[in-house]
């Protein structure tokens, strides 16, 4: 395109924009000082975690470390050495909790995506009678308040010798993940052309012969998505976590909470900062590799109804 | 839909049946059962027996009943308490009359009303701010929506550690030369909840400017080209065209913002533990340390029914009323 450009005399091509217009200025800056509000909590976390406690006490927690020490970090995964026998979890450091919550997350992605995807697809694709019925009240469980469950569920896993297990937080998460994903896969495999499905059929294909051998491989995206979201949420997740597990079953979000706002012995903001980023760096790995992927997983999952 | 001849005989359908029944279970047992234990016995004298002693240790934040601690549920003890002995709105006349519960509502009320505000403000703004065409989009919106991936509770402790008052940003402030200044909502009763807004919006704003954005996407160029040749200025185009075009996203969001300002519960827990004193209870917390901290199950029921009729009202109500206002415009 530029060798043709090169024979014309004059100016040519699309006029030159200005960068500097008085509109383009107020846009990025204030852009860029939302932004500045935004990073500034990761920011501080950073740096807090890479000062030792007397700089802390001293210096301004915007300030970068002057000489930059990662004993915290090691502090807040391994533990604090304890002494005598009352070694809570607050000495334990977040080693325990990590381990707590991949053991958690991953048989309850993994369960509630197989779950849900089932169920997405007999409601798109096998309906039966009373099935949209199930889907209302599902969506409708989607906007119910959990303190309005969480009692009974204590008495179901306690019938059942769940109650504390990891287990039994297992089995609820899969159940609070299922309107959400169910209503995603329902939406993508409704907009699976019918034709194959028919061509399916008609070659004598059955419910799970479709199921394994077209939609699942021609749903990989939604699947990822559907990740996503399960992995973010349940690693997220607070309130299962303290209701359903005792403290050494504690996720990583519960034992941090306690790590940090422990009222025994002295404030160690290095550390406790150390804690938090460790915690927040799954959700956040996560989300800066998948980008778009993650936008459209909240997405779905922030249109419930 | 698709199948058009429903297959007549039972077993034909029969494997979508079984594969449907955790879905039958989980709607029927969990989400209309469990429900409805909840409201039938929010109107029962239920109440924990304190028959083990309740061990509070220091070290929890959060205070651990006994029998959460050790693992092992007496069984008996627990369904002891869950008696059917009916006292009609006893338990709402209680939770109605106790001061907790009733900070609890000013909490959510004035974090709900704010949050609800600024969020929806916050989140349109940005969403038009990145709508201009602008470069670096995708970095402007990482940025903005990285606080949603984080949990409450991480969110909660950030601000708690900006917030603080001895090392935090008011201590940064006061060091610049301005000695009498004062910004330490979490240590003040009065604008707690202020505090916790400050956080919450930081960690919520980035969503609804996506969802925000994507509508603002789904506007016509051609809508934005005719307006421009009229000579409208922009801000007239936003006010009088795009806005109330937008009237169905609005609607989502405002029934997403609302249905997370009702489980407002992990962020107060991480960054004031409900305090100071009790002065940022909101009614999750509320639901949970009745229940499981103070043993008073039935106020716990109680309480949590309520939140669940609020839900309704949200849910249901408010885009009802949306709905009937905005399809009215739309036909002009």
């Amino acid at each position: 395109m530029s060798d043709a450009t090169v024979t014309l005399e004059g100016p040519s091509g699309p006029k030159p924009k200005k960068y500097f217009t008085r509109r383009n200025l107020f846009l990025y800056g204030t852009l860029i000082i939302i932004s500045a509000y935004y990073l500034l909590p990761l920011y501080v976390m950073i740096v807090t975690s890479l000062k030792g406690m007397p700089e802390i006490r001293l210096g301004n927690i915007f300030a970068l470390p002057s000489n930059i020490t990662f004993e915290a970090w090691g502090k807040a995964w391994n533990g604090a050495s304890c002494t005598g026998d009352d070694c809570g979890p607050v000495s334990r450091g977040l080693r325990d909790g990590f381990m707590n919550s991949v053991i958690i997350t991953i048989p309850s992605v993994i369960l509630s995506i197989a779950i849900a995807s089932v169920n997405g697809y007999a409601l798109a694709n096998w309906r039966f009678k009373g099935s949209n019925m199930f889907f209302t009240i599902l969506i409708f469980g989607a906007f119910i308040p959990y303190q309005v469950m969480i009692y009974p569920i204590v008495l179901l896993l306690g019938q059942v010798g769940l109650y504390t297990k990891l287990g039994g937080l297992i089995v609820v998460h899969t159940i609070f993940g299922m309107p959400i994903l169910t209503l995603l896969f329902r939406n993508y495999f409704v907009s699976i052309p019918e034709e194959l499905f028919k061509a399916a059929r008609v070659d004598g294909a059955g419910f799970w012969g479709i199921f394994f051998k077209i939609m699942l491989p021609m749903s990989l995206p939604i699947f990822v998505v559907a990740i996503i979201l399960q992995v973010t949420g349940i690693w997220n997740d607070f309130l299962f976590g303290v209701i359903y597990t005792k403290p050494g079953n504690w996720p990583m979000t519960v034992q941090l909470n306690n790590i940090v706002n422990s009222v025994q012995g002295v404030k160690e903001y290095n550390v406790n900062m150390a804690a938090t980023i460790l915690t927040g760096i799954v959700p956040l790995v996560i989300y800066f590799f998948s980008g778009k992927l993650f936008v459209r997983g909240i997405a779905a999952g922030a249109v419930k109804g | 839909m698709a199948h058009t001849k429903r297959p007549s005989q039972l077993f034909r359908n029969m494997a979508a049946k079984i594969a449907a029944i955790p879905m039958i279970f989980t709607t029927l047992v969990v989400f209309v059962g469990c429900t409805g234990w909840t409201v039938v016995y929010s109107f029962t004298k239920s109440k924990m027996l304190p028959k083990k002693i309740f061990e509070t240790t220091e070290l929890f934040s959060i205070p651990t009943p006994s029998w959460l601690s050790d693992g092992s549920l007496d069984f008996s003890y627990i369904s002891g308490i869950a008696t059917k002995n009916f006292v009609g709105l006893a338990q709402y006349e209680r939770l109605w009359n106790s001061d907790r519960w009733l900070l609890s509502i000013e909490n959510i009320a004035i974090y709900g009303i704010c949050s609800l505000v600024f969020t929806f403000v916050f989140g349109f703004i940005l969403a038009a701010l990145l709508d201009q065409k602008i470069r670096f989009e995708n970095t402007f919106r990482t940025i903005f929506l990285y606080p949603f991936a984080l949990s409450f509770i991480v969110t909660g402790l950030v601000w708690q550690w900006i917030l603080n008052k001895d090392h935090g940003l008011q201590q940064v402030v006061r060091d610049m030369g301005f000695e009498n200044f004062n910004f330490n909502p979490i240590y003040d009763a009065d604008i707690v909840m202020y505090g916790i807004l400050i956080a919450g919006l930081w960690q919520g704003t980035g969503l609804i400017m996506c969802l925000m954005l994507a509508g603002l996407r789904g506007i016509d160029e051609d809508i934005w080209k005719a307006a421009r040749i009229d000579g409208i200025p922009m801000w007239k185009t936003y006010i009088y065209i795009v806005i109330p075009m937008m009237k169905p996203i609005f609607a989502t969001t405002l029934v997403l913002i609302a249905s997370g300002i009702v489980k407002l519960y992990d962020l107060v827990v991480a960054q004031t533990s409900g305090g100071p004193g009790l002065a940022s209870e909101v009614p999750a917390k509320y639901v949970y340390d009745l229940m499981f901290a103070s043993q008073n199950l039935g106020q716990g029921l109680a309480a949590s029914t309520m939140m669940l009729t609020f839900v309704i009202v949200v849910v249901i109500i408010i885009p009802s009323i949306i709905r009937a206002f905005g399809g009215k415009k739309n036909h002009v």
